[in-house]
């Protein structure tokens, strides 16, 4: 082999000058649709709420269309849409976290049992609650991201130590809601409810909508939301380009924390009592509302608006098929239906080839 | 002589009883393409890594225009200038250019919404990404905030190149960039690399493929068994020669041996 042979000599002097032309050539249909949900994964999630609204509405008539019987599924959805936030974040980071809410249910019942059997002021008995709630995170955070254990694994297992505990801790004592009304209201806080024009609002509602805008802002507008979605898609190449990964990571399992601390909070409200044996299926609810939502399993891609959306279409059709009168077991048949359907368009939107 | 940019002393990696770089040795001087090429395994990779902080070395020293540096994490070596373009580019698909250019080190707005809610300004971003993109002549591009994952390999790479070259203020490291690519696209990448040395930024640049070795280096690193066996003139010696070197067939004499 000598310097002299030039065999790439042709595409020097006679070449086409295609090869860094980002044309938008003319675009099938289907081509513009998937465009369209490439860039917008939490669309498909809102057109079947908004379709399943629209079905269910003209089934039942004003029965399930009016301000009360929506505003109904928003506060039955609010445990699992606080408790989606937190998984929503770690599936985004290509995690899964089965312990969310056995975190859940412990920050309620450090809440109660720290205002009721060591007399702590309800505001700081909140305030523990949260922190062991973030305790917790911290815990699963350092297992994956400093051990690298695999998230499903590490969560299996704080998921049974977690919950547990609880039982352990509580003593399986439910704490009664008329004491909590009469000694520490504050618990039930995220339970006040008020009226605009018929629909009912909790406190709890509220909050949900408020963490999901909030956090889908921060994931949209800040460095810390481009990292969590770096890390998500490739954590090798995030490290490369400049992410702290392990940063991110504690940053997220802790925020997740955080929230099902919140969750834990807005649960007493819900119940009105404290009770260790409530919320505990919330892990498996939450990843159902993700998944619906279009939030990929494998990370770095969906809007976490998209799992608000999924645990409201979850709530619209277990109240229509309950108000139709239909079985129960209808809302899990088609739940299940809706969850390999969304996989599916998971799928046809990540092949961007199509 | 002219002090080097980047150069290094006895550098050593172990990778348990693996000896990835034995006490290597390294130059780069100002405004050249330096070719690094070496056996598969021969430890190319392992030495990148440790002159831009990606994997802190055993024992050496690494130095920067003649002064000592330290670095442990790739967020060193950028902040001193060094840019590396991976053979795996590093970058998220899903995510967009402009995201990927600015990756680890974005832009915040000024003012409230920056300081205390750390919004990033996307439109000082994106302006600054499709000028980078235009300055390379990548600029067909209309739409800086598509995902990556939509671009073809010589435009991933293209704009791999395109953010080493817009941060890189002082070496550009290029780990095999027409590997994965096609007769065309690496050649395009090639001008590319041509255009950058032209800015006066030196290039180290990994590769396997000889002809374009040949006919870009100024100057060829020959590594083998974890050390630099010699550095090799392309214009007086020929591709076999080069080939027969780092396969060990051959003995470089001992005038050019470094």
């Amino acid at each position: 082999m000598s310097h002299d042979d030039a065999y790439e000599d042709i595409v020097k002097t006679r070449r086409e000058e295609s090869f860094a032309a980002f044309d938008s050539r003319r675009k099938g249909l289907l081509h513009r649709v998937h465009d369209v949900l490439h860039g917008n994964p939490a669309l498909v999630p809102l057109i079947v709420l908004l379709a399943s609204i629209v079905v269910f509405g003209l089934l039942l008539g004003s029965r399930f269309f009016s301000p009360f019987a929506l505003t109904l599924i928003l506060q039955q959805v609010q445990i699992v849409g606080i408790v989606a936030a937190a998984q929503s974040l770690i599936i985004l980071t290509a995690g899964i976290d089965l312990s969310v809410g056995a975190i859940t249910v412990i920050s309620s019942v450090v809440m109660g049992q720290f205002a009721f059997r060591y007399g702590i002021p309800p505001f700081i008995a909140v305030i523990c609650g949260l922190a062991f709630g973030t305790l917790c995170g911290a815990l699963n955070g350092l297992l994956v991201s400093k051990m690298k254990l695999p998230p499903f694994i590490v969560t299996l297992g704080t998921w049974q130590v977690i919950l547990a505990s609880n039982y352990l801790y509580s003593r399986n004592e439910t704490i009664r809601s008329q004491d909590i009304e009469a000694s520490a209201p504050l618990l039930q806080f995220m339970g006040r409810r008020f009226e605009v024009a018929g629909a009912v609002f909790t406190l709890g509602v509220v909050f949900m909508i408020l963490l999901m805008l909030v956090l889908a802002w921060a994931l949209k507008n800040t460095a810390w939301g481009r990292h969590v979605y770096a890390v998500g898609d490739d954590a090798e190449a995030a490290a490369l380009s400049g992410v702290n990964v392990h940063r991110t990571l504690m940053s997220v399992y802790m925020l997740s924390g955080l929230i099902c601390g919140f969750a834990g909070w807005a649960l007493i409200g819900r119940l009105g009592a404290v009770s260790p044996t409530s919320a505990y299926e919330a892990n498996i609810e939450s990843i159902t509302a993700v998944v619906i939502g279009g939030i990929s399993l494998f990370g770095g891609r969906g809007s976490i608006l998209g799992a608000l959306f999924g645990a409201l279409i979850v709530g619209v059709f277990s109240l229509g098929l309950r108000l139709l009168g239909a079985d129960a077991q209808w809302t899990y048949f088609f739940i299940g239906v809706l969850i390999i359907v969304a996989v599916a368009v998971d799928q046809w939107i990540r092949k961007v080839s199509a | 002589m002219t002090q080097p940019v980047l150069s290094a002393k006895n550098l050593t990696k172990r990778y348990g009883k693996v000896t990835a770089l034995d006490q290597c040795d390294f130059e780069l001087y100002p405004g050249e393409i330096l070719a690094v090429i070496g056996d598969n395994g021969a430890g190319k990779s392992t030495l990148i890594k440790a002159l831009s902080g990606a994997v802190p070395p055993d024992e050496g020293e690494v130095f920067v225009e003649g002064k000592q540096v330290n670095f442990t994490s790739p967020n060193d070596g950028r902040m001193a200038g060094i840019e590396t373009v991976y053979q795996t580019l590093a970058m998220s698909p899903a995510l967009s250019i402009t995201d990927n250019m600015f990756m680890g080190r974005e832009i915040r707005k000024k003012g409230f919404m920056g300081k205390y809610l750390r919004q990033l300004d996307r439109k000082a971003m994106e302006d600054f990404a499709r000028q980078k993109l235009s300055d390379l002549g990548l600029m067909t591009i209309q739409n800086i905030t598509q995902p990556v994952e939509t671009l073809s390999g010589g435009q991933r790479q293209g704009v791999a190149v395109a953010r080493a070259a817009a941060f890189g203020s002082k070496v550009i490291i290029l780990d095999e960039p027409t590997a994965a690519l096609g007769v065309k696209e690496s050649r395009r990448v090639l001008e590319l690399i041509q255009d950058v040395k032209k800015r006066g930024i030196p290039i180290i640049l990994i590769s396997h493929n000889m002809p374009h070795v040949f006919e870009l280096a100024d100057r060829v690193h020959i590594h083998r068994l974890g050390r630099r066996l010699c550095v090799i003139d392309p214009k007086k010696y020929s591709m076999s020669d080069a080939v027969a070197f780092m396969t060990g067939a051959k003995e470089p004499d001992e005038v050019e041996a470094a």
